[in-house]
């Protein structure tokens, strides 16, 4: 395939090999799925709650420019300092500048999948900065030296003896200890020790409210928290897609985004910082990286309304039976395919493919965005573009000429059922894509072509 | 040209031109329960929280009694009307070094208001005297008035409005995590409990 060096099926078919995962992954996730479901039919008015999410934010993304300005001021105004990058390298640059000037070598994070799209804690690490991820899913991914796998479970395709095994080497738990609550505990007091040593924490941004100029972080764990109100220096990063209107709007956002993203009521804590605390600097860092040309791209422009509750992911036949390493990107699964081609189409031009076009991701999406439409619009994009795999491009042209001709149509199709039903070994074999994950069908005795030639009166 | 000038340019270029106005979201605030109180109880309970309605100070000095000894673990509480239950005895003194409440065991603070729909309690940083405290409390306990309890998060921002804060926060709950094979654990990194006092 023409991705350069990764490809979703080749990265599935690693994580199919072992079924009983793919099975136990598959049944985690729907588990979730059911939990947003029965949560979500509580509330009559949901399905307005989206269209107003939805028309919210369609109203930023004819506005952004004007909010990005009316946010800047308001924030320069509550005494924080506002930083803007165009890309992840600006990015990277702007917070690796600031730790320096702390003279300090180590930081704090907690979760930010924009990071995450910078490669922060790469960047960070040959600059000689160590960074420790406080929300113990990343935790985890990271002491196995992983991306996290989904971007609200980081580390839902590992088992529990997985995690034991890895406290074990590097936090000095006993081996074969995989009790969740022993484990937690165990980083606890071990990521304690991390939030009252650092003076320096980076949080993202759930939330910017143009209005005041603030901003919501959303956590279960407390890990921002603990992270901004012990450090001396608190850094925010955000997409500027991030910014609704008013405070009020707030309301409306959060109360879809735990609903679909766990089936909580809310997260246990949704902090507002507006102002530094005395004595503490807070910086916002406004990243562009490619929103701007998405914004301009009118098919796909809807997917920056994304308030990233990953429901699109749990509820993806695909995402559950390949798992979220297989998208090779830092937003997996169906909005993640959408964003990645954005970056580069070249590198990433195998992600609209992974999907079924169900629908399903576009009918959880609690911002209503055409995620499955906006997927196949991407392959077409692609296939003018060049993008398509060498494969399919000889494929699609072999069946564009049988399609054609009705005696080759006819033939062909007489040959496929003589086939299946005399030597179904040559379908059913490893080097035919279609028997991958599925059985072959049984051959009908006869086109419809052929029962319509006997029995028309 | 400077990066907040060329993404501005960029998304002023690229931004939808069709007009969206703001969609009205009034009718979202007319949503309520029958009984907001016996809903915040139920949804408290469920995110892994406790309620207790009490009638009075000394009702909540008895239930924390039972759990908490200010003379040998560190009890803190921003309400004056419980210091007797405070290892120094009286209200906590802000101290901005927030590493000295490293140790403290309970912190007792009082809240805005509760969200009937999520369990949660509002509450801005000088009812906290220091940003840190809920979170760095080895347990939480707030209290509330009956009366404050709301029903909706629309609601929520309507007392909240153009109310000026430098940090606030809706706690729900006990610091929680599922990130073990979903397996839920209370006590992540904050708080292990969450007790709300609904004073009648």
């Amino acid at each position: 395939m023409n991705t350069g060096t990764k490809d979703h099926a080749e990265l599935a078919g690693i994580f199919n090999k072992d079924e009983d995962r793919v099975n136990w992954h598959d049944e985690t996730l729907w588990w979730i799925r059911a939990k947003r479901d029965k949560i979500v039919h509580q509330l009559p008015e949901w399905e307005a709650l989206r269209e107003t999410a939805s028309k919210i934010k369609f109203n930023v993304l004819g506005n952004m420019d004007t909010y990005l300005m009316e946010f800047e001021a308001a924030a320069k105004a509550n005494g924080v300092t506002v930083h803007w990058a165009a890309d992840a390298k600006e990015h990277n640059e702007i917070v690796h500048k600031l730790i320096a000037e702390q003279g300090v070598t180590q930081m704090v994070k907690s979760k930010s999948m924009l990071t995450e799209e910078c490669h922060l804690n790469e960047y960070l690490a040959t600059h000689g900065i160590e960074v420790i991820d406080s929300d113990l899913g990343e935790r985890i991914v990271q002491l196995a030296g992983e991306p996290p796998s989904h971007i609200v479970l980081p580390c839902i395709h590992k088992k529990k003896e997985e995690i034991g095994d890895l406290f074990h080497m590097h936090l000095g738990t006993p081996s074969n200890m995989a009790d969740p609550q022993f484990l937690t505990e165990t980083a606890r007091g071990s990521l304690r020790e991390t939030f009252l040593t650092r003076k320096v924490a980076l949080t993202g941004v759930n939330f910017a409210v143009a209005e005041t100029g603030e901003f919501v972080v959303c956590t279960n764990e407390g890990n921002a928290d603990m992270g901004a109100h012990l450090a001396k220096v608190h850094i925010a990063c955000m997409g500027i897609e991030k910014l609704i209107p008013k405070r009020e709007h707030l309301g409306v956002f959060l109360r879809l985004l735990t609903r679909s993203a766990t089936g909580q009521p809310q997260t246990t804590y949704s902090s507002h910082f507006a102002k530094p605390r005395a004595g503490q600097e807070m910086h916002i860092v406004l990243v562009d990286n490619g929103r701007s040309v998405q914004l301009g791209r009118e098919d796909f422009r809807n997917s920056l309304k994304c308030i990233r509750c990953g429901a699109c992911m749990n509820t993806c036949p695909v995402y559950r039976r390949s798992g979220g390493h297989s998208y090779h990107t830092a937003v997996a699964g169906p909005i993640g395919s959408i964003l990645a081609p954005n970056l580069d189409m070249k590198k990433y031009a195998d992600l609209p493919f992974a999907s079924t076009l169900c629908g399903s991701c576009s009918n959880v999406c609690p911002v209503k965005i055409d995620i499955h439409d906006q997927l196949y619009k991407w392959r077409q994009v692609l296939v003018k573009e060049g993008y398509a795999p060498t494969g399919k491009k000889i494929a699609m042209q072999v069946m564009a000429k049988t399609l054609a001709s009705p005696t080759m149509y006819h033939a062909a199709g007489k040959m496929g059922r003589l086939t299946i039903k005399y030597a179904p070994f040559a379908v059913s074999n490893k080097l035919n894509p279609w028997y991958k994950e599925r059985d072959m069908p049984s051959a009908p005795k006869e086109s419809f072509g052929e029962w319509y030639a006997k029995n028309r009166k | 040209m400077s990066s907040r000038e060329k993404i501005l340019a960029a998304v002023g270029q690229n931004k939808i031109k069709e007009e969206m106005p703001i969609p009205d979201i009034a009718p979202f605030e007319q949503i309520a329960y029958d009984d907001p109180i016996a809903q915040y109880e139920t949804v408290l309970g469920n995110i892994g929280g406790k309620a207790h309605r009490v009638k009075s100070y000394e009702d909540i000095k008895a239930i924390l009694a039972e759990k908490y000894d200010g003379r040998t673990q560190r009890v803190i509480s921003l309400l004056p009307d419980l210091v007797d239950i405070t290892s120094t005895g009286s209200v906590y003194e802000v101290n901005p070094e927030a590493h000295q409440l490293a140790d403290v065991e309970l912190a007792v603070i009082g809240a805005h208001f509760g969200v009937a729909e999520n369990g949660s309690v509002w509450v801005t940083e000088e009812l906290l005297g220091h940003r840190a405290v809920p979170f760095i409390c080895q347990h939480l306990a707030a209290v509330i008035s009956a009366d404050q309890i709301i029903d909706t998060m629309h609601r929520a921002y309507i007392r909240i409005a153009d109310g000026k804060y430098g940090f606030g926060t809706f706690i729900a709950g006990p610091s929680k995590t599922a990130d073990i094979e979903q397996s839920l654990v209370l006590g992540a990194h904050g708080p292990r409990s969450m007790t709300v006092f609904i004073m009648e």
